[in-house]
């Protein structure tokens, strides 16, 4: 497991039971591979999943495609249940994983 | 007599009146996101310039303190130096670091100058440019101005003719700014990274398919003078986001 620059966005602190907006900007080149005649061929190299536990338990899970851009921006919705770590995982061709955390504060 | 004179005028007046923020000319979603941090892929850079910053034994922050002390800075840019040089914010860093840190250049355009340039540039965010153009820098702006207003490369188009009379129309899909350079570095779409107001003054040039000047040039400089004294009174955008 490596370093990965990211940007998580939480808000400050939720109520429970209140559905709160998780945005998570991170920097890759999202290589999407090419090959021809002449060429030297680069292999794909993007981060073909994210998921995010909350809490301890799954709460978001996306697959990337070649097609995503670089610098991949994700945005999306959970229901606060309890003051936790929210850990975020990519998994990047070729088996690295990266993970950055980031604390829901719940009132 | 006077009257002729003063409606002869009115166009010139009128034009110079006009200049208006890039962030105008975004398109809403675009505008949006740059205002957003949370969705603004620039901050990736600006972050990382904000911890190059504090590196290191003798880091920029040991001489200047915390990096909100650079409140301020980027209106002032490109500024000359003591020894006659006109120097950008890029250039500035780099002197600072050779001289004062005795380490090796970054390197324009290198990803390190690029993230400490935009997290400098970043403490100015929505302060009024306001560079000096007196005294030495009179006779760069005076340069950089006779750059805008010729005309260059086989399409034989100066830089007033597309961002001057045709600044509010579209070309190739995009809307034509007054080609101000406050949001540089910025984040391109089109480059899928960060990048220099040089790198972007070079697209032009090749987009009129005139002579493509170095990083750093004395053309591209004198010119950035110009721009930011045309920006004057407008908002630092850095990092800006553009297509």
């Amino acid at each position: 497991m490596s370093d990965i620059i990211a940007r998580i966005t939480l808000p400050e602190a939720a109520r429970r039971g209140e559905v709160v907006t998780v945005r998570v900007i991170v920097r890759h080149p999202m290589e999407r591979g090419f090959d021809g005649p002449g060429l030297t061929p680069v292999p794909r190299q993007i981060l073909h999943t994210l998921s995010v536990t909350y809490a301890g338990e799954e709460v978001f899970r996306m697959a990337l495609s070649p097609g995503i851009t670089a610098n991949p921006y994700v945005e999306f919705t959970t229901l606060a249940v309890e003051t936790g770590e929210m850990v975020f995982e990519w998994q990047e061709d070729g088996g690295a994983v990266y993970r950055r955390t980031a604390q829901l504060v719940v009132t | 007599m006077r009257r002729w004179l003063l409606l002869a005028l009115w166009p010139l007046a009128v034009s110079a009146q006009e200049v208006r923020p890039s962030r105008e000319f975004l398109s809403p979603a675009l505008r949006a996101q740059q205002e957003d941090p949370s969705r603004h892929p620039g901050w990736l850079w600006v972050d990382e310039g904000e911890a190059i910053w504090r590196r290191g034994e003798r880091s920029c922050q040991s001489c200047h303190g915390d990096i909100s002390a650079m409140r301020g800075v980027a209106t002032r840019y490109p500024a000359v130096a003591s020894d006659g040089a006109l120097l950008n914010l890029e250039g500035r860093i780099e002197r600072c670091r050779v001289e004062n840190q005795g380490a090796a250049p970054f390197g324009y355009e290198s990803e390190a100058l690029l993230s400490l340039t935009a997290a400098v540039a970043r403490q100015s965010r929505g302060m009024a440019m306001s560079v000096p153009v007196d005294g030495a820098a009179a006779a760069f702006l005076e340069e950089g101005h006779a750059f805008y207003e010729t005309r260059q490369g086989q399409l034989n188009l100066s830089c007033g003719q597309c961002h001057d009379a045709n600044a509010g129309r579209r070309l190739r899909g995009d809307v034509i700014s007054h080609g101000l350079g406050t949001g540089y570095p910025a984040y391109r779409l089109e480059w899928n990274g960060m990048g220099s107001l040089h790198r972007r003054l070079r697209a032009c040039s090749l987009g009129v398919r005139a002579t493509q000047f170095p990083l750093g040039s004395r053309e591209y400089l004198t010119l950035e003078l110009y721009l930011a004294h045309r920006a004057r009174g407008m908002p630092v955008e850095a990092p800006g986001l553009r297509r």
